[in-house]
């Protein structure tokens, strides 16, 4: 049966689309991630990564602490361009928003 | 894993797999691709897989020019039942000094001369082409609509789908330890799955190369440098073409996807094979971005990563057989333009392995060039 439930929000992904690239033969997150854009939307993987870890452990049989989640890559939050340029050309706090 | 192989390539990146189609593709069985992690993990999956046929040197233009129609027809050709997602919305170059406008003259000129539509553009025009470019401070621009960016994780994994529909074994995960040599000729590989026996060894390790040149006892003339790239979030389509300037040192493209891809290159970047982030590439990559693509202030960045160019003394890839071992081949020493040489790459040191006739003009990129002293001097190189 299809499982529609939305894994990733950022990049639209389904259960299904993450069971049937594991079929395919995608052992870990990262390569997951790099072909199919899951968890390198905004939230950066917070919301998808534990549901692809498990089904990642249960298709290879290796607990979820052996896979690994990938790299967090900066920033934490979006930021935007301008705002980080204005403080590199004037210095002072960066404003989040 | 097998035992014995006809072939055994080094790496499981853009060239590593072009070069086994074409092996399998010309006939040749047992070929293997080794890679120590998985497909395009190394500079492939982190660059900006843009390709463009707008170079000064006769030799890189009929290079690019091959790959670029490769990857028009690589659907087709490569069967693939993914996306390889070629947005040919031309390359954008722009000149910022009197010089460079000078060389960009004579660029054009010489890709004409080869079939290249590419065009010198005054300001006025770049702005048909990209409306919200911030022109002040530069001089002129030249264009060529059918340069453009591909997805490099799909256009491997095209490639590496195809080879194994030919028969190739891509072994990932699986790292060559030592590489053993009898008497001057390569006798196999050994890995931390095994050990393989063949009388042919590709290395097409990336900023791992010298590494593997290591392993035959030969100190390659190459080095590894960090390269620093981002994107942002994802917009509405508002650039089409890859916007770049040698010197302002900045490329930019917004991928089909609505990301912005950009990046520059740093002076005094690690050689250690490190690829972390860092934070002046940050600074510096927004302060010139947001000047020449105003709007893309207000689009926030989403993330940052590196990977490594493999450098040259001439910043040009060194293809073939070497003197020193016999069975040894090079694919190495790209700079900051292997993705886009990758179908020619796969061509190139398929013909040489095979002994067949050269289809394309590459022979001046063998390693003996750095002994000769017969360097390439291409003005428009990254
Ligand atoms: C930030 C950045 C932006 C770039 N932008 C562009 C661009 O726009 N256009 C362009 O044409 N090029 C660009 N490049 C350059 C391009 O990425 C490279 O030239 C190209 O990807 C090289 O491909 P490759 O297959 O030779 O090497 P890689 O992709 O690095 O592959 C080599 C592989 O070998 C594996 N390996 C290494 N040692 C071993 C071992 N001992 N055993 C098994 N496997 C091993 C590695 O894991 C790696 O996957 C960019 C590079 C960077 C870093």
């Amino acid at each position: 049966m299809e499982d529609n439930t939305i894994v990733c929000r950022c990049s639209d992904l389904t259960l299904q689309d993450v069971r049937d690239l594991i079929n395919k033969g995608y052992t870990s997150f990262d390569e997951l991630k790099r072909i199919s854009r899951i968890g390198m939307g905004p939230c950066q993987g917070r919301t998808c990564m534990q549901i692809v870890l498990r089904e990642l452990s249960i298709a290879t049989g290796k607990p979820i602490s052996e896979l690994s989640p990938g790299i967090f890559r900066p920033p934490v939050k979006p930021i935007k361009l301008g705002e980080i340029a204005r403080h590199a050309l004037e210095g002072g706090e960066v404003n989040h928003d | 894993m097998i035992k014995t192989a006809d072939v055994v390539i080094i790496g499981g990146g853009i060239s590593g797999v072009a070069i086994a189609y074409n092996l399998l593709k010309k006939g040749v069985k047992n070929v293997v691709v080794l890679e120590k992690d998985y497909l395009a993990s190394g500079a492939t999956g982190r660059c900006g897989a843009g390709i463009r046929q707008q170079w000064g040197t006769e030799m890189n233009c009929r290079l690019t020019k091959y790959s670029c129609e490769f990857f028009e027809n690589a659907k087709e050709e490569l069967q693939y039942d993914g996306d390889i997602e070629f947005k040919q919305g031309g390359y954008l170059i722009l000149s910022s000094t009197q010089k460079e406008h000078e060389q960009f003259k004579k660029n054009v000129a010489l890709q004409n001369s080869l079939g290249i539509n590419s065009k010198l553009l005054t300001l006025d025009e770049a702005k048909e082409i990209v409306p919200f470019l911030n022109t002040e401070g530069l001089i002129s621009a030249t264009f060529h609509q059918k340069d453009g960016h591909l997805n490099p994780f799909h256009a491997t994994q095209a490639y590496a789908d195809a080879a194994k529909r030919l028969g190739a074994q891509i072994y990932t995960f699986t790292e060559v330890t030592d590489i053993l040599v009898e008497g001057g000729k390569i006798r196999g590989v050994r890995t931390n799955k095994g050990d393989i026996s063949t009388n042919i060894v590709v290395n097409a390790a990336g900023g791992y190369s010298q590494l593997i040149g290591n392993m035959v006892g030969v100190a390659l003339p190459v080095f590894s440098e960090r390269h620093q790239i981002l994107v942002t979030e994802t917009v509405a389509p508002i650039l089409d073409p890859m916007v770049m300037s040698f010197s302002l040192n900045l490329y930019c493209q917004q991928v089909p996807h609505g990301g912005f891809v950009m990046g520059r290159g740093d002076e005094g970047e690690p050689r250690d094979l490190r690829i972390t982030s860092g934070w002046h590439f940050l600074e510096e990559m927004t302060k010139t971005i947001t000047r020449v693509l105003p709007p893309l202030k207000d689009v926030r960045f989403l993330r940052q990563w590196a990977g490594l160019y493999n450098m040259t003394q001439d910043r040009q890839p060194i293809y073939g057989p070497i003197d020193e071992v016999e069975g040894f081949y090079l694919a190495i020493g790209y700079s900051g333009h292997g993705f886009m040489l990758a179908p020619a790459t796969g061509l190139i040191i398929a013909e040489s392995i095979l002994g067949e006739a050269a289809s394309l003009p590459a022979t001046e990129l063998h390693l003996n060039r750095f002994k000769s002293g017969n360097l390439i001097l291409e003005p428009s190189v990254v």
